[in-house]
């Protein structure tokens, strides 16, 4: 199996690499991880991962630069269905837009917004920045050997706000409910990042490796 | 439930890590990728590596081992010394660097806060800030500390993040490595005035002190080099005290 993590100038192309290479490692199946930054290799992939640290425009601007590669991902995800998994602004893109600096459209492959995190109290700090707990449906084979209320790694000023709640497998708490995970079909994004969260990181991202949606 | 982070400190000089006492008389701490590797395994919440003289020789930070030493971080790592360009943030970044700190650049070229935070995120930028103490107030310094402003901090620390700082390092030169703890008064007086996260910085000798920091201080994160580096305590033991003085802190 061959996973192509797409590099679009964007953010920890490394650390995003370095904790698939070890999850796969410790998984000892013949898995192949790539980077990416080109359609004609994105075409051999049989999973696809888009990290995302930075500003929704810039991330979005950074894709389209990218010739035919928005297409492609559609193609690939939409019509077939190949696992997908968005991480931090890679999950946001999902969304129909963004309202973060401007207005900026996503690849709305799952309806809802983007919007800044709410301050509800005074001492409350944004961005949302550390471990926090994660809450989800246990029953997910994403969660497989995960334990309910594990700490993974948040940073993020904006959250997506998913339109339908059904899509939304994890949720965690920061001045109201963040989505932690959303899940359609074949299509998942964490705001979290896997590859920062250690050992709960490292053994999520083997669920997604042995994940068959 | 967010959690209180505790980010063990590599200084890191000619490849080395060293530990000082007031920004000077420089100590062997060992080898950072090695050091890396140790915090990691214990858990730390986050990692900072700091090239303190990367500004002050006028050149850039030591990419290479910026890069061994995040292959060995399975958490978050900041990374800041002589960070002049978007192109030295970038450069960071692809080299494992998670946040990118900023500190005499802040202040000779404002505008890279700016920028950074419009290109790379908000999230991504780090602004440090050494300060001294100087009757009532507190003056900020660069260049890993050998250069005097007239920037009143508290002043300074709410400029940058209305610029775009996502957070602020926040190092008592008068306590650094002398183990008396944080200058808490400095840590409250920016808490209570940027909407960001701080980490506090400077002076920790006890594992009271990194409470303090938090109580008192009104930091999100705690951050020391010392107590951790010559193995006074661990991250565990660190753990424990603030569990036990009611904070919260991952298990």
């Amino acid at each position: 199996m061959r996973v192509g993590i797409i590099d679009y100038g964007s953010g920890n192309i490394r650390s995003v690499f370095k904790s698939f290479e070890k999850a796969s490692l410790l998984l000892d199946k013949n898995i192949q991880i790539v980077i990416i930054d080109n359609v004609e290799e994105l075409k051999k992939a049989d999973k696809v991962v888009l990290p995302g640290v930075g500003a929704f425009a810039d991330c979005m601007q950074g894709l389209n630069n990218i010739n035919g590669l928005v297409e492609l991902l559609n193609k690939m995800v939409i019509e077939d269905s190949k696992a997908f998994m968005g991480i931090c602004v890679g999950m946001q893109l999902l969304a129909n837009f963004s309202k973060e600096y401007g207005y900026t459209e996503g690849l709305s492959w799952i309806d809802g917004e983007v919007t800044s995190i709410v301050k509800v109290e005074e001492e409350m700090k944004v961005p949302h920045m550390g471990w926090n707990s994660v809450e989800f449906d246990q029953k997910h084979s994403l969660f497989r050997r995960i334990k309910q209320d594990e700490d993974f790694y948040f940073v993020h000023s904006y959250k997506f706000n998913v339109q339908n709640n059904k899509f939304v497998l994890a949720k965690t708490h920061y001045g109201g409910d963040i989505a932690a995970v959303v899940l359609k079909d074949n299509i998942m994004g964490t705001q979290f990042h896997p590859e920062k969260s250690q050992d709960a990181g490292i053994q999520f991202i083997k669920n997604f490796l042995e994940w068959a949606p | 439930m967010l959690k209180t982070r505790i980010i063990p400190c590599l200084d890191v000089k000619d490849g080395r890590v060293v530990k000082g006492i007031n920004f000077v008389d420089l100590k062997d701490a060992g080898d950072p990728v090695e050091q890396a590797k140790v915090y990691d395994f214990q858990g730390a919440d986050e990692l900072c590596f700091l090239d303190i003289t990367a500004s002050s020789d006028n050149r850039n930070i030591l990419l290479d081992v910026v890069n061994r030493t995040a292959d060995q971080c399975f958490m978050p790592l900041t990374v800041g010394g002589g960070v002049r360009s978007l192109e030295d943030i970038r450069n960071l970044l692809l080299a494992g660097a998670d946040k990118v700190g900023i500190n005499t650049s802040a202040i000779n070229n404002p505008i890279l806060i700016e920028e950074g935070a419009n290109k790379f995120g908000s999230q991504c930028i780090v602004v440090a800030i050494d300060v001294k103490k100087n009757k009532d107030s507190w003056t900020v310094y660069t260049h890993g500390g050998r250069k005097e402003t007239r920037i009143d901090a508290i002043e300074w620390a709410e400029l940058v993040t209305e610029k775009g700082a996502g957070e602020l390092l926040i190092t008592s030169m008068d306590r650094d490595g002398t183990g008396k703890g944080f200058d808490v008064d400095l840590l409250k007086a920016i808490t209570s005035k940027v909407p960001v996260p701080v980490i506090a910085s400077g002076g920790v000798g006890t594992l009271e002190h990194l409470v303090q920091g938090v109580k008192e201080g009104g930091a999100n994160a705690v951050l020391a080099a010392s107590i951790f580096h010559f193995g006074k305590y661990n991250i565990q033991d660190a753990r424990k005290a603030m569990t036990e003085a009611g904070l919260n802190t991952r298990l």
